[in-house]
């Protein structure tokens, strides 16, 4: 039995869907994140399984019971899930300690005692148990929301935008100690987020909302290196497309060479197609007969982010040890080392082929 | 569906007839509070008849030139003494600069009445300033000049020493606020302090400065005390002498609808002001202020400044009346005075509590149905505090005078029992104005407690469990306290302040502290207003201290 099932779900506001058809599937103890631009509707799917908002079509199971359907559902308050909020929502008239042991004030003394001593010693705050949320910095503050809504042990975990108001070179780092916490615990989550770094330190599952529609529901891995259509591939992570032809069974012909791949039934050769070609499927190689020249270079710190121009003209990118240093204008020596070939119709868009490992 | 836990809550439908008798609920306490206006208006546009004739002939030029005058002067007081020790108060530091950071804002606790019959106590021929002076030069009767208090530039005088902290509160905050690095800026660019205030902090404070003013100014045209006492006729004076000595209601409505003009134009340059103010923030980002550090001479002007508006906006009055009310105490403090006490009491008691009623529903009205006909009536609900007090009082004598007669009349004809008035001459009626001219003091305070609990707040107790009426009583209730002990302690003190609203509607024989110090003060009897009055002033610091904390806690260097 899943933790959550979110079936053919849609929500809308004043009749307006904002968020439509989404199906996916939850398994106890795993980390899911929707991931997306602002307004994309994943706050909106996020509300509907806490309770907030209701659906407009399909149905949500919290633990196998169904909780909303578009002719009911069951309250926030009775569906053992806990939320956190984007700004915490910490109540500003209780303690720390106040604030975490607020969903648990049904339970007996002892037990309460003993779940929020445990909490104040997952987040580190053991100290600060009587302190108001104001006299806590953002990180602290966040993680009593995190301890707060994980108290009452609920069957799922819901995270709005969580690091949002975090510094951003803090985010990554928080994001991965939230993780380990949520581990420990044995939580079930789900994180809402805009950020994929965000999601990558935190989540084992990822669905990738644009425009609406569920696009993608994956291991981040799989998001990166086989992205089911053009949105996801532009979304997650950086790469060029290039325009390619279809020359054979499984071969593409690109400005940089042939690439060779398994591709989808359906296309033919003498197809136009575009290629997505991402910086670690092009190899810096000094002994490479292939030299392009660099139009522009970003230091990473490890590494360069080098993009550089095909004799077609299109741009592409590759990822260099920072140890040597090209200049702009001067050309590298480059190897092809394609693991999936992804392509798409080269019209735009709608997906003319799902990715395949060679 | 067969689930047996299954809560059907389908909240559009189930919430769609409540929403309606919620929202037409704030639309009727809207109307009731635009009544009195309304039907003071009503009643101007009946035809004049001779009087009007006659007060257009006679008095009506001095009634608009004096209230011209007055509201120059006091607008140039209010912005010399507000802006000036905004400016040194915030942004330069000289000794004493902490304590007269909120100590600035006591004169608020004055009644401009109060002070102004104070002054006339000190300054009169027999008070102790002359006396003084006499004994020190050996001068006699006539040999010398001395200013004439009770004159119209008297009234500006007073009102201004009691009404510049509206204008240094908000230049204070919009001082505050401005991003130090504009006023950097303008250093780099080669301007000394002083051009950098004419040239970048006054401007950008602007709007602030603006918005004080007018209210400074809208005090200034209800105020009736001072001009009554010192025999400058205005409109609110007019309006007075019309409605008693030629009882003719139509004219006085006349007056106060000319009167209204003048406030709707000082109401909408305040709202105008600010919605410009919020452009005109440069950046949130608050850093820590770098005060101007001002030495010697610049340093005894600055504190001489601040000390000047202190002393006489509040350490003279409060001490005359404080030695006043010393030298009476014995004979003036008796069962009678208690009395006084208590009628006090009893109107800002029941007025405060149903004053925040009142905004309690309307603030979560505003909450919950963010429609455009509740924003509005919200807003006209909020408008009274711009209206003088006389008006109020007279628009709401007409309508309660005429239900008394109508029920009177039905009575009689029907049981043949006489009722009587039954609201215009209870205290029903007085309270009814302190409601519509106070809601918005309530309505502001309970606004912005309500403004802190965040939506998010409320699904967070959902999402932990609590039902809805379960997350007002255990997330509302506790947050909103304070806010609602500030309104009510707010309304209370402006109701034991108010003066012509009472005077008007307080039933037969009720007297009350405000009505006494009056009183007693325009019989000539100074000393023996002086115990009601220093009640009314104690009582009138309550809310400077609030003030002045929420002042100390936005100051702006906090400790990491």
């Amino acid at each position: 039995m899943n933790a959550l099932d979110v079936i053919d779900v849609s929500v809308a506001y004043d009749g307006k869907p904002v968020i439509a058809g989404v199906d996916l599937a939850l398994e106890a103890g795993v980390i899911g994140c929707l991931l997306g631009p602002s307004g994309c509707g994943k706050t909106s799917l996020l509300r509907a399984i806490a309770g907030f908002e209701p659906v407009a079509t399909g149905e949500i199971r919290l633990d196998g019971r169904t909780v909303s359907t578009p002719r009911g559902a069951l309250a926030p308050e009775r569906r053992n899930v806990g939320m956190v909020f984007q700004d915490f929502a910490l109540f500003p008239h209780l303690t720390v300690a106040d604030n975490i042991a607020f969903g648990l004030r049904k339970r007996p003394a002892a037990e309460r005692a003993r779940r929020l001593a445990e909490l104040l010693d997952l987040i580190g705050l053991a100290a600060s148990a009587g302190a108001y949320p104001h006299q806590l910095s953002g990180g602290q503050q966040q993680r009593v929301a995190l301890a707060r809504a994980m108290a009452p042990r609920p069957a799922i975990l819901l995270m709005d935008e969580p690091f949002s108001s975090i510094d951003t070179e803090l985010r990554v780092q928080l994001a991965a100690e939230v993780r380990a916490m949520m581990l420990r615990d044995g939580m079930t989550a789900i994180l809402v987020t805009h950020d994929q770094h965000e999601a990558f330190a935190i989540a084992d599952r990822i669905a990738v909302i644009g425009d609406g529609r569920l696009r993608q529901w994956d291991r981040p891995y799989a998001l990166y290196h086989q992205p089911a259509d053009r949105f996801v591939a532009d979304f997650i992570g950086e790469g060029a497309t290039i325009a390619g032809e279809i020359v054979g069974a499984g071969l593409v012909r690109t400005g940089l060479g042939e690439i060779a791949g398994d591709l989808a039934a359906g296309l033919r050769p003498g197809d136009a197609v575009a290629v997505l070609v991402r910086p670690d499927d092009i190899v810096h190689d000094d002994a490479s007969p292939t030299r392009l020249p660099v139009v522009a270079r970003t230091f990473r710190g490890s590494q360069y982010l080098y993009e550089l121009r095909l004799p077609t003209g299109e741009t592409v990118f590759t990822l260099a040890h920072s140890h040597r240093e090209h200049e702009v204008g001067e050309a590298i020596g480059v190897r092809l080392d394609v693991r999936h070939l992804t392509v798409f119709s080269a019209g735009g868009d709608p997906v003319a082929s799902q990715s395949a490992r060679r | 569906m067969t689930d047996a836990t299954w809560v059907v809550a389908r909240r559009r439908p189930a919430l769609l007839p409540r929403a309606t008798l919620w929202q037409g609920a704030v639309l009727a306490v809207a109307a009731l509070i635009a009544l009195p206006v309304l039907v003071v208006i009503g009643v101007a546009l009946a035809p004049a008849g001779d009087v009007w004739r006659h007060l257009g002939e006679t008095v009506l030029a001095d009634y608009v030139t004096n209230s011209l005058i007055l509201m120059a002067g006091v607008a140039i007081g209010t912005f010399v003494g507000g802006v000036g020790c905004a400016w040194l108060a915030s942004m330069c530091d000289f000794p004493g600069r902490r304590i007269f950071e909120w100590a600035l804002l006591l004169p608020m606790a004055l009644p401009a009445y109060i002070i102004a019959y104070t002054y006339t106590g000190l300054l009169e021929f027999a008070g102790p300033v002359q006396t003084g002076l006499r004994d020190l030069f050996g001068w006699q009767a006539g040999d010398y000049w001395f200013p004439r208090v009770r004159s119209l530039g008297g009234a500006v005088v007073m009102l201004s020493l009691v009404l510049y902290p509206y204008v240094y509160l908000l230049a204070r905050a919009a001082f505050l606020s401005q991003s130090i690095c504009v006023l950097d800026v303008s250093r780099t660019l080669g301007n000394g302090p002083w051009r950098t205030f004419f040239t970048v902090a006054l401007p950008l404070a602007r709007p602030a400065i603006v918005a004080g003013m007018s209210l400074a100014l809208m005090e200034t045209l209800a105020d009736y005390g001072t001009v009554q006492y010192f025999g400058v006729a205005t409109f609110t004076t007019g309006i007075f002498r019309t409605w008693y000595g030629l009882d003719d209601m139509n004219a006085a409505a006349q007056l106060a609808t000319i009167l209204l003009a003048f406030v709707v134009a000082l109401v909408a340059i305040e709202r105008l002001s600010r919605r410009s103010a919020r452009f005109h923030h440069t950046t949130g980002r608050h850093q820590d202020i770098r005060r101007f550090r001002l030495k010697g001479v610049k340093a005894a002007a600055a504190f001489l400044f601040c000390f000047v508006a202190l002393a006489f906006g509040f350490l003279v009055p409060a001490g005359q009346l404080a030695w006043w009310s010393v030298l009476v105490a014995e004979k003036e403090v008796d069962g009678r005075f208690l009395t006084l006490v208590w009628h006090s009491v009893e109107l800002g008691a029941i007025a405060a509590v149903l004053s925040v009623m009142l905004a309690l529903f309307l603030g979560y009205a505003r909450r919950l149905f963010r429609t455009r006909p509740v924003r509005v009536a919200v807003d006209v609900a909020g408008l009274g505090y711009a209206v003088p007090g006389t008006i109020i009082a007279i628009g709401v004598v007409i309508p309660f005078a005429f239900l008394d007669n109508r029920l009177d009349a039905f009575m009689e004809a029907t049981f043949g029992i006489s009722t009587g008035l039954l609201l215009s001459g209870t205290i029903v009626a007085v309270v009814s104005a302190y409601l519509v001219r106070f809601l918005a003091v309530s309505l502001q305070t309970v606004n912005a407690g309500l403004d802190r609990i965040r939506p998010s707040l409320d699904d967070a107790g959902r999402s932990l469990g609590l039902g809805p009426a379960e997350v007002v009583r255990r997330i509302h209730v506790p947050m909103l306290e304070g806010s609602l002990l500030t309104a009510l302690l707010l309304v209370f003190v402006d109701v034991l302040k108010e003066l012509p609203a009472t005077l008007i509607l307080r039933p037969f024989n009720f007297n009350t502290l405000a009505v006494r110090a009056f009183e007693m003060a325009s019989d000539e009897r100074l000393a023996s207003a002086g115990p009601a009055a220093l009640t009314i002033v104690a009582a009138g610091i309550v809310p400077v201290v609030l003030l002045s904390r929420s002042i100390t806690r936005t100051r702006g260097t906090r400790p990491a």
